[in-house]
């Protein structure tokens, strides 16, 4: 979540879309449905609760840094200072039609928990996160022999908050887990655009930079 | 007026009390106040102050709640002390709080001593003020009181209510009492329970109070004694709580006042012993001893999980209001987990809630002074809510 906030300024000049918003939380807002309420976890400077409102969302948010936090209420989003990892077991069953966790997941330490909160408290939970099985990463740690990183991904190893890096194949590794629905999938390329093509997924696994993943719950 | 540059004596204090320099609402033997302690208390009165204009349809109302030694006097000079008002940096035209926006009502608190019912008033059956005949008030009398004020001056619905501390218990108080006139909630610095640890500081208060011979068991005004120093002590030993270890040694440190040495006697030697002594000997010239007995008690008895089922959350049930929580990390009295409590009341009830800590060494009082994040969020807050509210745009 923090990793959000610097993520973002790091992400601020990818693709943006119609609007200026970036690509990758047009895939996210156009999975949520008008009217809906929604819980963006890790919601950094609020970009995407804004991008929501404009569309008649009821958006709140949780962020961990207070930096994250103060701006977003200072543009009267309805955001609560809090840690993913410990804050989401205080939210009732039921309380939200979407939770999402957008360039979070991969900065939680229980991913598997979190995973199973979000669809918990939501009917729904979107995940977007950075494809760690991209083609770029596996040849920096096949010829570099380090740590990959990427315009996306600038941390050095020691540095970084993203503490549990997953790949497509991972990802839904961890849905199959915890028995996870996959409504929808989308791949985006290295310049934050939507894949275009329905292709398998061995190939998004390599050419996807990002994924968002809409998932509902066990069935 | 009365006490400005003179010495405010027990005869001013009954006249602030009885005729304040305030707008007074008084409510007769047919409107009686209705006390958690049993009692239908009338006749009473309440005196406030307001600052800007209501608007045609009546919703751009916001009422301010003040903390324990704080009264109506928001943004005005203080008639007793002549000294500006306490919410000076957050309420005026301009400011988070927008006097150019908003109709901005501040009562002074039932219990307190600037006009309102309070012990320092006179008891229509003596002639004499109440002392502890007074009955004992809780948080939710004092909003009770508010809420008939409102109604008397045809204020049916709140755009905002906001306070810090004492009135920020009076926020959560408003928003669970009449959430239907609530829009949007401020609690700042407060806590939905007064703790054990700050209890306990009160009830020290309130020893120093009756420990001084001159309190009489509260009847210092027919005796015509005046418990200065038991009130200085309490207000000295409150006063710390309100700061921060670094706070003081920031604005203090150990530096010695107007000499090189030590003296090797009580003197006040230290700076910030002459401070605190400062701050005793000011506050006991505007505040009445008993006043501070009554609202220090109705703070210890705030808990507002007691009626709803022991379960904070169910007093927010399906409310329709906004809430905006802020709390202060070096704020040791309110501290942020009493906030996250909240927070979390609020978000296992389903609530629209914000929630934000400050960063800041200034302690519980930081609510009150210059904190420009503090500023920035009420702002964004208020204007978010304005929004939804239809309320024109600045």
């Amino acid at each position: 979540m923090l990793s959000r906030l610097k993520y973002d300024l790091t992400m601020a000049e990818a693709a943006r879309g119609p609007g200026g918003s970036r690509v990758d939380l047009i895939v996210v807002a156009d999975m949520v449905e008008p009217g809906a309420r929604v819980l963006d976890v890790g919601c950094g400077d609020g970009e995407l609760l804004r991008l929501l409102e404009t569309r008649g969302v009821d958006g709140r948010g949780i962020e961990l840094s207070r930096e994250g936090v103060n701006e977003c209420v200072a543009k009267g989003l309805a955001v609560v200072q809090g840690d993913a990892d410990t804050d989401l077991e205080d939210y009732p069953d039921d309380a939200f039609d979407f939770v999402i966790l957008s360039q979070t997941l991969q900065a939680t330490r229980k991913p598997r928990e979190v995973l199973e909160h979000m669809l918990r408290i939501g009917r729904h939970g979107i995940v977007s996160f950075p494809n760690f099985g991209h083609w770029k990463i596996r040849l920096q740690i096949f010829f570099g022999g380090h740590m990959p990183r990427t315009d996306n991904l600038p941390y050095a190893w020691w540095e970084t908050p993203n503490i549990h890096f997953c790949s497509i194949k991972d990802f839904r590794e961890l849905c199959r887990a915890t028995g996870a629905k996959i409504e929808e999938a989308v791949a985006l390329n290295a310049w934050g655009r939507r894949m275009r093509l329905k292709m398998p997924w061995w190939f998004w696994n390599l050419f996807g930079e990002q994924a968002v993943f809409l998932l509902s719950r066990p069935g | 007026m009365a006490g400005v540059g003179t010495i405010f004596d027990l005869a001013d204090r009954r006249r602030e009390a009885d005729e304040p320099h305030s707008p007074v609402v008084r409510f007769g033997v047919g409107k009686p106040l209705r006390l958690d302690a049993g009692v239908d208390f009338a006749p009473w009165q309440i005196a406030y102050q307001t600052y800007g204009t209501l608007n045609a349809d009546r919703s751009n109302a916001v009422l301010v709640c003040h903390a324990l030694t704080g009264d109506q006097h928001v943004v005005n000079e203080h008639p007793v002390t002549g000294k500006p008002g306490w919410w000076e940096t957050m309420v005026g035209p301009g400011l988070p709080i927008d006097t150019e926006r908003f109709f901005v009502i501040c009562p002074n608190v039932v219990g307190g001593c600037m006009g309102t019912s309070g012990p320092a008033a006179t008891n229509p059956a003596t002639g004499m003020p109440w002392g502890l005949e007074f009955p004992v008030i809780t948080v939710r009398d004092m909003v009770r009181a508010q809420a008939m004020l409102l109604d008397h001056l045809g204020i049916e619905s709140l755009f905002a209510v906001a306070g810090g501390s004492m009135g920020g218990m009076q926020v959560l108080q408003w928003a669970a009492s009449y959430p239907d006139r609530v829009f949007a909630a401020l609690p700042i610095a407060a806590a939905t329970r007064h703790s054990a640890q700050n209890i306990a500081f009160h009830e020290v208060g309130r020893q120093a109070v009756m420990a001084d011979p001159e309190w009489r068991g509260g009847r210092y005004f027919a005796e015509n004694t005046n418990p200065r120093r038991g009130l200085a002590v309490a207000r000295m030993g409150a006063h710390i709580t309100y700061l921060s270890d670094a706070a003081l040694h920031r604005k203090f440190g150990r530096r010695f006042q107007d000499r090189d040495n030590p003296t090797f006697s009580f003197d006040a030697d230290f700076q910030v012993e002459s401070y605190l002594r400062h701050q005793g000997i000011t506050f006991v010239e505007r505040f009445d001893a008993n006043s501070y007995l009554y609202l220090t008690r109705a703070m210890d008895y705030f808990d507002l999980a007691a009626d709803y089922d022991g379960v904070v959350a169910n007093a927010f049930r399906g409310t329709p209001t906004r809430f905006c929580v802020i709390s202060f990390t070096s704020d040791w009295l309110f501290p942020t987990s009493e906030s996250r409590a909240i927070v979390h009341a609020l978000n296992a009830a389903g609530a629209r809630v914000s929630f934000a800590e400050i960063t800041t060494d200034k302690g519980h009082d930081a609510f009150l002074l210059d904190e420009p994040e503090l500023f920035a969020i009420v702002r964004g807050f208020l204007e978010g809510a304005a929004k939804a509210r239809g309320l024109p745009a600045r």
